[in-house]
């Protein structure tokens, strides 16, 4: 563990030295506006973790430009998507921050998407976790796995099945669940807000919403975690969440549950759209063939934010206890998530088609 | 919980917390930057917030508490200066402003109809926060009783509003209302994301058209070029009126409406996914319900005017309930509070339950009590303006309408940043156009739009989980669907429905109406019934296995296509002195029609077809400069200052607000510098 923390710190020092070396000769942003394009409205999720971002990423960008978020808002994301296709490589005066709703739709070939994420650079990818949890009597029921589970009929409030409830809806399936999805909710807080008034009897939360508005009813007795989605390890095997290492994962309830296999063509599917949709759900390109100095300035500049001496803590309370990716992390992160082997791909389109009856052309 | 050993020191210590010198300061700095961008019609707190998002990284709490919530308090108190001088609903909480306001300042009270809106903004302001301080102690459990049954009653309650704003001939009301419930319908349906009326190859309808761009377009547009074809200013008398002694005495005779109004205000804003955009209704209606003599409303009734205005304020308090104790935003403004405010100070503050906890419960009731004080001085600044702007309604209105057509625009395109929402707010434009002069009540319209994604969502949720439960057992199911609040808001309903029904004939949101020749009446009743066909076909071309996206709209073109065939059956057996063929272009006063209908409407049709071409900006330069010369008929000087001052201006706004303008043609050929082209000559996206 010594080592491990000694080993991060010289990497740290030496990204910085590094930082401050590109800066100097190779990309200059004195005096420059960033425009950081997010796909999303002001009041999203994504708007949240660029005004984090934002101040941090002006000042470690050497000349310390001015970092602007631009909000780009329509079509389910893929608007702002389809622009930043058509950018040409600049001086690295505008960035795009894509999330798993800007990446399921280019997994699932929604005739909207008009971009190829295979062309651009990436240089951060930030995760984030999910925890699925029940209403106390029947989390009586649940012993690790959901063998007794099978002969409830659940309610459960969704967005919509092509979002990132894809993840959720394809895990109960998985497991068996009879669960019914109320769609057209307009954010996991109106979930949350029907399993609290027992309209819904399950639920599940991305970290910090958990956090913050599922653990105090847990504390009072109203709901019990369930699983969590788990975490990436460096080999990407899904491993336990960090920040709920005595939750069992999905993979491992799954492993307990009669009729559930964490292998073949729907695990494989389950897995690819988890990972786009959770560690890697949030990520920062360059347009496509931007000069590596730039490409390599960047990555740099998130890595000097990720080495800042305060960085665990005011990213903890705001973004989780989750890996920010850069450099070859990022790139793994992002072929993980933008890469679904064509079987489960096909697979996904049609439980989509045969369950609710969604055609994506 | 205890309220003597916890929520008294909180609210002492609250106090301690902002009457501090630089909180006040920071409350007063947002306060008028809050002021002066409500003050502009479309834009509103989502704009004032992320305009300061940049700056609050790290900020003490409470002062950036003070800066965010000074400026959305009082976004619903500016705004009415434009609802009422110029007839636009500065944002959705002021569109029932309009329908008495602005015919208050048009007889020239434009400063009574204006202190008396500020006195009632001011006074839900306050009784909203008073109501909070005890309120917010009790309110998770009465939050949590309003399920989806409960949150669909108070929707049909809304729409029960268009009996009492139907205008003269209540089944005219109703196929407006379906009109815009259908409208509002366009685009991806939120169940199973089907497309209606819409199509992939033309993204921008997918989305559906936005509140603001319905909203200008329905109300500000036909007003706008109503005036202008008159030549005059907006007063028709010299004077202002009566001074602002006279609205606050007016309000102050009417305080118990105010207390009614104030009171439905925050308890309809506390109730999550409704948000606060019926709120303006439901206390118009009740406003109208509760006036003995009810012939004036739609016409200058000073109590249409005290009604919304003292909900709208106290809904933003309402509007904090679900935000701070469920961390779920009850609007867009509140999505970017919520987020800004995790960015505050350390990070600690989540909105949640913990909100009501001993620990935070000071943090809480700064927040309630910072609102009550933004209104404070909100209101005051808004009454000390209110004598100067007021002066706008003596200006002569072909002066101000190019400047409001530009600032129109760009509000409109903030919506999507396309060309897209300049094309959508010409057409709804249009239709407002038509809805005014035909006598279609656009409230109920506005109505329809504004409650068709709740009640779609709400009943196809609430039909889906009472299914669940009936399965549970027949009396489980009862239960859920006819809990005591969804009985006592069916019984509030029907009434209001009723007495909606027996008074329709005195209300006339369109003003009087006279009737003329029987065949444009007819013809658009022809078009719009074949668009409502068209709507019901394409929805019924959806997927079976979609059928939570195809039921509403067939139902509810279904019901509106009932009424118009019954319209157009009356109007073959009807004379063509019938007010069912009521037709402004036949009012008597519209011998003061200076200019035709359709060479006004092309001067606005001009500037969004050279927009498409050359970028907003070069557009709006020829506009302004050809305008003001051929139909103001003014001097080149004073031309050139004119426009100057303008564009300068927009592009001050523009660039404080970080936006772009909208691009046209050209900028796909040429890279320009900002403000011609878009930022850096990026492309068109």
């Amino acid at each position: 563990m010594k080592l491990l923390s000694k080993l991060a710190s010289t990497v740290a020092v030496g990204t910085i030295a590094f930082a401050a070396a590109a800066g100097a000769y190779a990309a200059d942003f004195a005096g420059k506006t960033v425009e950081w394009v997010i796909p999303f409205s002001e009041s999203g999720g994504s708007a949240k973790w660029a005004n984090f971002y934002g101040p941090l990423l002006s000042e470690a960008l050497p000349g310390k430009p001015t970092v602007v978020v631009k909000f780009m808002p329509g079509a389910g994301s893929t608007k702002g998507a389809n622009f930043f296709q058509k950018q040409k490589a600049g001086d690295g005066t505008l960035i795009f921050g894509s999330s798993g709703s800007t990446q399921f739709p280019y997994l699932l070939g929604d005739p909207r998407v008009r971009y190829e994420y295979k062309d651009w650079e990436v240089v951060l990818a930030s995760g984030t976790g999910g925890v699925a949890y029940l209403p106390p009597d029947l989390a009586a029921k649940f012993d690790g796995g959901a063998n007794a589970l099978k002969d409830v009929n659940f309610i459960y409030g969704s967005q919509g099945a092509t979002r990132l409830d894809l993840v959720p809806l394809l895990a109960w399936k998985m497991l068996g669940l009879k669960v019914e999805p109320v769609f057209g909710i307009k954010g996991r807080g109106d979930g949350r807000l029907m399993f609290e008034r027992g309209e819904a009897n399950i639920d599940y939360q991305t970290s910090s919403s958990y956090l913050k508005g599922v653990v105090p009813l847990v504390k009072e007795g109203k709901a019990v975690p369930m699983m969590s989605w788990g975490a990436l390890d460096a080999s990407g095997n899904i491993v336990r969440d960090p920040t709920f290492p005595d939750m069992p994962t999905f993979k491992e309830v799954c492993e307990k549950t009669d009729g559930c296999e964490a292998s073949g063509e729907s695990w494989d599917a389950w897995k690819a759209f988890f990972i786009a949709g959770f560690p890697a759900q949030k990520m920062v390109f360059l347009p496509g063939g931007t000069d590596k100095d730039i490409v390599d300035t960047f990555s740099a500049a998130f890595e000097a934010i990720k080495a800042r001496d305060d960085f665990a803590e005011i990213s903890g309370k705001r973004l989780g206890k989750y890996p920010q990716m850069t450099g070859a992390e990022a790139a793994g992160a992002l072929s993980a998530a933008t890469s679904v082997p064509d079987s489960a791909k096909a697979f996904v389109v049609n439980w989509l088609k045969e369950d609710y009856g969604v055609e994506l052309n | 919980m205890d309220i003597l050993t916890v929520a008294l020191p909180a609210l002492a210590e609250a106090f301690a917390l902002i009457l501090q010198p630089t909180a006040l300061m920071y409350l007063v700095l947002g306060v008028v930057m809050g002021l002066a961008i409500g003050v502009f019609p479309g834009l509103g707190g989502i704009a004032g917030l992320s305009l300061i998002l940049p700056f609050v990284f790290g900020m003490d709490t409470v002062n950036g508490l003070a800066l965010m919530v000074g400026m959305v308090a009082v976004v619903p108190t500016s705004d009415t200066f434009a609802s009422v001088l110029m007839g636009i609903p500065g944002s959705s909480a002021s569109q029932a402003t309009v329908l008495d306001g602005f015919p208050l300042a048009k007889r020239g009270e434009a400063a009574r109809a204006l202190s008396a809106a500020f006195a009632s903004s001011l006074f839900g302001g306050l009784l909203g926060a008073l109501f909070l301080t005890f309120f917010v102690l009790i309110a998770r459990p009465i939050v949590l009783a309003f399920a989806l049954p409960e949150m669909l009653m108070i929707t049909i309650l809304g729409l029960s509003m268009v009996a009492i704003l139907a205008g003269r001939i209540p089944i005219k009301g109703v196929a407006a209302a379906g009109l815009g419930l259908l409208i509002g319908t366009i685009g991806e349906a939120d169940a199973g994301g089907s497309l209606r009326m819409s199509t992939y190859d033309f993204p921008y309808l997918t989305d559906g058209l936005k509140l603001v761009i319905v909203g200008l377009g329905i109300f500000a547009i036909p007003e706008i070029i109503a005036l202008l074809r008159q030549d005059r200013a907006i007063s028709s008398s010299e004077s202002l009126g009566s001074g602002w002694l006279e609205g606050i005495r007016d309000w102050f005779s009417n305080i118990w409406l105010s207390v009614r109004c104030s009171i439905i205000g925050v308890v309809v804003g506390i109730i999550p996914g409704l948000g606060g955009s019926v709120v303006d209704w439901i206390a118009y209606g009740h406003t109208v319900q509760t006036t003995k003599d009810k012939s004036n409303f739609g016409k200058g009734e000073i109590r249409g005017v005290i009604g919304p205005e003292s909900s709208n304020n106290a809904k933003e308090g309402g509007g904090l309930v679900p935000t701070l104790i469920f961390g779920i935003p009850g609007s867009g403004s509140m999505a970017i509070f919520m987020g800004a405010v995790a960015l505050l100070g350390s990070g600690d503050i989540e909105m949640g339950p913990q909100m009501l906890s001993g620990d935070y419960l000071d943090i809480t009731y700064a927040i309630v009590w910072l609102l009550a004080l933004a209104n404070v001085v909100g209101t005051l600044l808004c009454i000390a303006m209110s004598g100067s702007i007021a002066k706008l309604t003596n200006i002569r209105f072909t002066l101000l309408a190019p400047f409001l057509f530009m600032l129109i625009s760009f509000a409109a395109f903030q919506s999507n940043q396309s060309l897209g929402d300049l094309v959508a707010l010409f057409a709804i434009g249009l239709l407002g156009i038509f809805l005014r002069r035909f006598d279609w009540s656009r409230p109920a319209f506005l109505i329809g739009f504004v409650l068709s994604g709740p009640a779609e969502n709400f009943s196809n949720q609430a039909y889906q989980i009472a299914g669940s439960k009936f399965r549970l057992g027949f009396s489980v199911g009862i239960e859920y669907i006819f809990s005591p609040i969804v009985l006592v808001l069916i019984v509030i309903t029907v009434v209001s429905v009723v007495i909606g029904l027996r008074q329709t004939n005195a209300i006339a949101p369109e003003g009087d109406v006279e009737s003329g020749s029987k065949r444009a009446p007819l013809v658009f009743l022809l078009v719009l019934t074949a668009y409502i066909i068209f709507a019901f076909f394409n929805a019924a071309a959806i997927s079976d296995r979609l059928v939570t996206d195809k039921f509403f709209p067939m139902l509810v073109a279904g019901i509106s296509v009932l009424a118009c065939l019954f319209l157009l059956f009356r109007m073959m057996r009807l004379p063509e002195s019938d007010p069912i063929f009521a037709d402004g272009e036949h009012n008597s006063d519209s011998a003061n029609l200076v200019h035709g209908l359709w060479p006004t409407l092309a001067w606005f049709g001009g500037l969004l077809l050279m927009s498409s071409l050359f970028g907003f900006i070069i557009a709006i330069v020829v506009f302004l400069v050809s305008f003001l010369r051929v139909r103001a008929g003014l001097e080149w000087p004073r031309i050139v200052v004119l426009t100057a001052l303008g564009v300068a201006f927009i592009c001050f706004l523009a660039w404080i607000l970080n936006r772009d303008f909208p691009p046209g043609l050209l900028q796909d050929y040429v890279n320009m510098p900002w403000p011609l082209g878009p930022d850096k000559g990026w492309i068109r996206g």
